[in-house]
C-alpha cells in the first residue's frame, strides 16, 4: 500500500534541530535557542523566599488543624443532626463538617506542595535528549536472528503434526469456558409471551388492593391495576409485575376510534399494558383531554383512544390491550392473557 | 570497592537509616537503576498537561472510596423490610442492596460522605478523561509513537463509562433500576441472540435476583482490574516515550524541555493529587449527588419523571430518544431497529475517536515520530473533525435531556426532538466548516503578525496627514514559534502511465486515500506560512507596514 504513494509530501526536517548557532544573520525564523532564565523574586530576595516558606508552612498547619476538626466532628456531631446552611438548605451537619474538614485538610497539603514547588524549588528549565523508540538495525537483526534460532530449535516449522494439533487444542479449549456460562440463566422459551393474566382474573386496584368495579373508574382518571393473586410475598413478584402491570382509563365509547379497542373495553374502560413497548419503562403520564400517555423515560407517546398507537417518540408499536369484561358479581375481570407480548420488542416477537 | 571511598563522607558510624533502607531495596529490586533513569526525568510544563492528572487522581480516589464502600454494601437482591433510621422508608420492602445503601447513607458516620466522594469522583473521572482526550486530539499528541497509548486511553474512557453505569446501578433504587430496565430493552433488541443474552444476563426474566451481584463483581473486580492494567501501561508509555511539548525556542523534536520529576513534579503532581481530592471532598460536602433515598426502592411498575442517566451516558440516551421507532416484522421475527441502531451507533461514535490516529496517519502518509505538539489552528481539518465530533456529542447530550430542556425552557418536547434529529446530521458538518475557517483565519493572523509585527495600538500621523498604526516586529523567539510548524503537501497518486508508457494500476483505495489526503493538506486547508524572503522584503523595505 505504502509503495504506490510517494512520501514526498512530508517536509524535510532541519538537520540542525535545536541549534542556535545558525540563527539570526541569515534566517530570522531560526531557533534562537533557550531564553536566559528569569529569576523569581524568591531566587534573589531571601525575604520573599522566607515569606513563601511561611505560606507553605501555614498551609500545612491548616491541614493539620482541619484533620483535627474532622476527628472532632466525627466524634461530636450526631449522625442525624440536620442544620440549615445558606444557600445549601437543610443538610446533614455531619456530612457537611466531615466533607469540609477533609476537603480543607487535603487541599491545604496540595496547595502547600504546589506553592513550594512554584516559588522555592528551582524553576530552571533543562533539556533531556529523546531516544529513538525503534531499535537500531543491528539490534533488530540480532533479535530476528535469535527468534529464528528459537523457532528452529523448537522444530515447529518442521513438525507440522505438532503445530496443527497444538493449534487445534488451543482453539477448542476455550469452549469449556463458553459451556460453563450456559447456566447463567434459563432459556427464554415463551416466557416473554405470557403474563399472569388469564380468563376470569380480577383487576386489583393498586392503591386500594381491592378488586375494581366499573364505577370505580371515572372518565379522565388513570388507575393502575395488577392481576388478582399477585402477592408481594411471592418470590417472582417483581418479574410478574414487570409484565402484568396495567393502566386503566375510561373514555366515552364514542370517542374510541379503534373498533377492536372499543370491543375489548367494558363501557369505555380500557386496560392497557403499562410497560412501554420501547425499552420497558412504566408509562405514567396521562393527558386527560387528548387521552395521550407519555413515557417519562424516552417520551414515547401513545393515543389511548386509538388503540394506544404510537404518535410520537421512539417506541415501535402500540401498547398491548387486555380484553376485559365484568363478572357476575360486578367486578372487572380479564377475558384472557394479552394477545401479544408486553414490553420491549425482541427477535422472536414476530 | 576500595577502602578510601567510604572515608570521604563519613569516617565512622553507619550511613543514615534512609540510605540503608534504599541499599537494602536496591539489592533486591534494583531501585537505583530505576532512579537513575527516572528521578530527574524531565517533564514539560503546560496547564493542559494537567487534565490527564485529574483523571488519574480521581481514579485513585474512586478505588480508595470504593474499597471502603464494599465494607458496608451488600450486593444482594433478596427482599428485606427497612428498619433503619431514615423514617420515610421504614417498613417498606426493598432489596438488601438498597437497604444497605440507605444504611451507608444514614447509619454509618461518614458513609454518606464517602458515597458522595465516590460518585462525584466518578463524574469527574469520566469528564477529565474526555477533556484530556480532546487535548491530546487537538494538539496531535496521538501521533507516532503514541498511537497505542491513545488506544489505551480510549479503552480507559470506554470502560470507565461502563463501570460508572454499573456502579450507579448497584443501589437498586428506582432511578437506577429504570436504567437497568433500559439496558434489558437494549439487549433484547439485538437480532437473533438478544433474548438469550438478556436471560443469561439477568439469570431469567427481568429483573430477577442476579443482576446486582453480577454487576457488583464486574464493577469492583473485572473492569477496575482491566482498567488498572491499562492505566499502568498508559503511564509506563508516557515515561518511555517522554512527554510531548509545545514548540518554542530551544525545543525540538529531539529534546524534551522542562523541569525534573524530583523534586519539582513530585511536589507539583503529588500536591495536585491532594488538590483534586480536596476539591472533590468539598463538593461532596456541599452538593448532593444521587440521593437514592429520595427515589425509593426499584419496582418495575414505577418510575420518576426526569429520569436521567449520569452525564457520560447522556449521549447514548440522546441516541435512543431521537431515534424513530422503526420495527420490521418478517417471517415471525422482529428486527427492532429503533433500539438496535442507536445501540450500534453508540460504540461507532466513540470508536471513531479510538481509531482516529491510524486513520490520520494513513490519509496523510505520515509515519514519522512527532514529539512537538500542533497548534490546533495549524491543522484545520483535524481541528474541524474534532469540533464536529464534540458538536455531535453535545447535541446528543441535549437529546438525552430533551425532557429537562422542555420543562425548564417551556419548549415543545417534539420540537426539541426534531431539532436534535436534524442537527445530528447537519450540525457536525456546519461545525466542521466553521471551525476550519476559523483555523484558517487564525493562520492568516499569525502570518500577518510574523510579517508585519504586533499591533501596538499607537497611532502615528504622517506629515501629509495619513494615520498609520505602528507595528512592532516580533522577537526572534516568537517568529520561530509562529513559523516552525510543518506544512505537508497532500499525497499524489502519481502519473497514470509510467516512464515506459505502461499504464499503472491505481486501486480505488489509493485513489480514495489521495482524495482524503487532498482534503487534509490540499488547497484551502492551510495558509502558506511566511518565507524568509517575504519577511526580508517587507522588513528591509520602506518601514511602511
Amino acid at each position: 500500500m505504502s509503495q504506490d504513494m510517494s512520501e514526498e509530501n512530508l517536509p524535510d526536517r532541519p538537520a540542525h534541530e535545536g541549534g542556535s548557532q545558525v540563527a539570526t544573520a541569515e534566517n530570522p525564523f531560526a531557533d534562537p535557542g533557550f531564553p536566559a532564565h528569569q529569576p523569581r523574586r524568591q531566587d534573589i530576595d531571601e525575604k520573599a523566599a522566607r515569606s513563601s516558606e511561611r505560606t507553605v508552612a501555614f498551609l500545612f498547619t491548616v491541614s493539620m488543624l482541619a484533620t483535627l476538626g474532622f476527628i472532632a466532628s466525627f466524634v461530636v456531631i450526631p449522625i442525624d443532626k440536620i442544620v440549615y446552611i445558606w444557600p445549601l438548605g437543610h443538610i446533614s451537619a455531619l456530612n457537611f463538617a466531615l466533607g469540609m474538614t477533609l476537603g480543607v485538610s487535603l487541599f491545604a497539603i496540595g496547595a502547600g506542595a504546589v506553592h513550594w514547588a512554584r516559588t522555592l524549588m528551582s524553576d530552571v528549565e533543562v533539556a533531556d535528549d529523546r531516544h529513538a523508540i525503534a531499535a537500531s538495525p543491528e539490534v533488530r537483526a540480532k533479535v530476528m536472528a535469535e527468534f529464528a534460532t528459537g523457532t528452529g530449535e523448537s522444530q515447529i516449522g518442521r513438525r507440522k503434526l505438532i503445530r496443527n494439533t497444538m493449534l487445534g487444542a488451543l482453539t477448542l479449549v476455550p469452549l469449556s469456558g463458553v459451556f460453563l456460562l450456559r447456566d447463567l440463566g434459563p432459556l427464554p422459551e415463551d416466557k416473554l409471551r405470557h403474563t399472569l393474566w388469564s380468563k376470569g382474573r380480577l383487576l386489583i386496584n393498586q392503591n386500594t388492593n381491592k378488586p375494581l368495579r366499573p364505577e370505580d373508574v371515572a372518565v379522565g382518571s388513570l388507575t393502575f391495576a395488577v392481576p388478582e393473586g399477585l402477592e408481594e410475598e411471592q418470590h417472582d413478584y417483581q418479574e410478574q409485575l414487570a409484565k402484568a402491570a396495567l393502566m386503566i382509563v375510561r373514555i366515552q365509547p364514542n370517542d374510541i376510534k379503534d373498533k377492536k379497542s372499543r370491543d375489548w373495553a367494558h363501557q369505555g374502560i380500557l386496560a392497557f399494558s403499562k410497560i412501554c413497548t420501547h425499552v420497558g419503562c412504566p408509562i405514567s403520564l396521562y393527558e386527560q383531554q387528548t387521552h395521550h400517555v407519555l413515557c417519562p423515560c424516552h417520551q414515547s407517546t401513545f393515543d389511548l383512544s386509538d388503540g394506544a398507537r404510537v404518535i410520537f417518540g421512539p417506541a415501535g408499536h402500540a401498547l398491548p390491550q387486555l380484553h376485559i369484561s365484568v363478572n357476575g358479581e360486578g367486578y372487572l375481570e380479564a377475558l384472557g392473557d394479552f394477545e401479544e407480548p408486553v414490553g420491549p420488542a425482541f427477535w422472536e416477537r414476530g | 570497592m576500595s577502602t578510601n571511598t567510604s572515608a570521604s563522607a563519613k569516617p565512622r558510624g553507619k550511613a543514615p537509616a534512609g540510605e540503608r533502607v534504599a541499599d537494602w531495596a536496591d539489592g533486591r529490586l534494583g531501585i537505583y537503576s530505576l532512579g537513575k533513569a527516572n528521578l530527574r526525568k524531565i517533564f514539560p510544563d503546560h496547564w493542559s498537561f494537567m487534565l490527564g492528572e485529574i483523571a488519574l487522581y480521581s481514579f485513585i480516589i474512586i478505588i480508595l472510596t470504593g474499597v471502603y464502600l464494599t465494607l458496608f454494601f451488600h450486593p444482594a437482591m433478596n427482599e428485606v423490610v427497612y428498619d433503619g433510621s431514615y423514617a420515610p422508608l421504614q417498613g417498606i420492602k426493598m432489596s438488601e442492596a438498597y437497604a444497605s445503601t440507605l444504611h451507608i447513607s444514614f447509619d454509618v458516620r461518614g458513609g454518606l460522605l464517602v458515597r458522595q466522594i465516590h460518585h462525584w469522583a466518578a463524574i469527574v473521572f469520566v469528564a477529565a478523561m474526555l477533556v484530556h482526550m480532546m487535548r491530546v486530539f487537538f494538539t496531535g499528541a496521538f501521533r507516532k509513537p503514541r498511537e497505542i497509548n491513545w488506544v489505551f486511553g480510549f479503552l480507559l474512557l470506554f470502560l470507565g463509562m461502563f463501570d460508572g453505569f454499573m456502579g450507579y446501578s448497584l443501589p437498586d433504587d428506582l432511578l437506577s433500576g429504570t436504567g437497568i430496565r433500559f439496558m434489558e430493552g437494549a439487549v433484547l433488541s439485538v437480532p437473533i441472540v438478544g433474548t438469550y443474552l438478556s436471560f443469561f444476563l439477568f439469570g431469567g426474566e427481568f429483573p430477577g435476583a442476579e443482576v446486582v451481584p453480577r454487576f457488583f463483581t464486574i464493577h469492583v473486580l473485572l473492569i477496575p482490574g482491566i482498567m488498572a492494567g491499562l492505566l499502568v501501561a498508559h503511564l509506563i508509555l508516557i515515561v518511555y516515550h517522554k512527554h510531548t511539548q509545545w514548540a518554542g525556542p530551544g525545543k525540538s523534536e529531539k529534546n524534551v524541555v522542562g523541569m525534573p520529576f524530583f523534586p519539582v513534579y513530585t511536589a507539583k503532581a503529588g500536591g495536585f493529587f491532594f488538590v483534586v481530592f480536596g476539591v472533590i471532598a468539598a463538593m461532596s460536602a456541599l452538593v448532593s449527588v444521587n440521593p437514592v433515598w429520595a427515589y425509593g426502592p426499584y419496582r418495575p411498575d414505577q418510575v420518576s419523571t426526569d429520569a436521567q442517566p449520569d452525564w457520560y451516558m447522556g449521549f447514548s440516551e440522546g441516541l435512543i430518544r431521537i431515534m424513530p421507532g422503526w420495527e420490521i416484522n418478517f417471517a415471525g421475527h422482529t428486527l427492532v431497529l429503533g433500539v438496535f441502531i442507536p445501540l450500534v451507533i453508540f460504540p461507532l461514535v466513540l470508536g471513531f475517536m479510538g481509531v482516529y490516529p491510524f486513520l490520520e496517519s494513513w490519509v496523510t502518509g505520515d509515519k514519522r515520530e512527532h514529539h512537538l505538539l500542533d497548534r490546533p489552528r495549524n491543522r484545520p481539518v483535524r481541528t474541524g473533525i474534532g469540533a464536529a465530533w464534540i458538536s455531535l456529542y453535545l447535541i446528543l447530550l441535549v437529546g438525552g435531556g430533551n425532557d429537562l430542556f422542555a420543562t425548564r425552557f417551556h419548549l415543545s418536547i417534539n420540537a426539541i426532538t426534531w431539532v436534535v434529529r436534524i442537527s445530528f446530521f447537519v450540525l457536525p458538518v456546519l461545525v466542521f466548516f466553521i471551525t476550519k475557517r476559523i483555523c484558517l483565519g487564525l493562520q492568516r493572523r499569525d502570518r500577518d503578525k510574523v510579517l508585519h509585527g504586533r499591533e501596538t495600538g499607537i497611532i502615528k500621523r504622517l506629515p501629509h496627514g495619513e494615520f498609520i498604526e505602528i507595528h512592532e516586529p516580533l522577537e526572534q523567539g516568537a517568529l520561530f514559534k509562529l513559523t516552525q510548524h510543518e506544512q505537508p503537501k497532500p499525497l499524489e497518486v502519481g502519473p497514470e502511465v509510467d516512464e515506459n508508457g505502461v499504464e499503472k494500476k491505481v486501486g480505488p483505495t489509493a485513489k480514495l486515500r489521495a482524495k482524503l489526503s487532498r482534503g487534509y493538506y490540499g488547497e484551502g486547508t492551510q495558509i502558506d506560512k511566511p518565507t524568509v524572503e517575504e519577511y526580508e522584503e517587507i522588513t528591509s523595505g520602506h518601514g511602511h507596514h
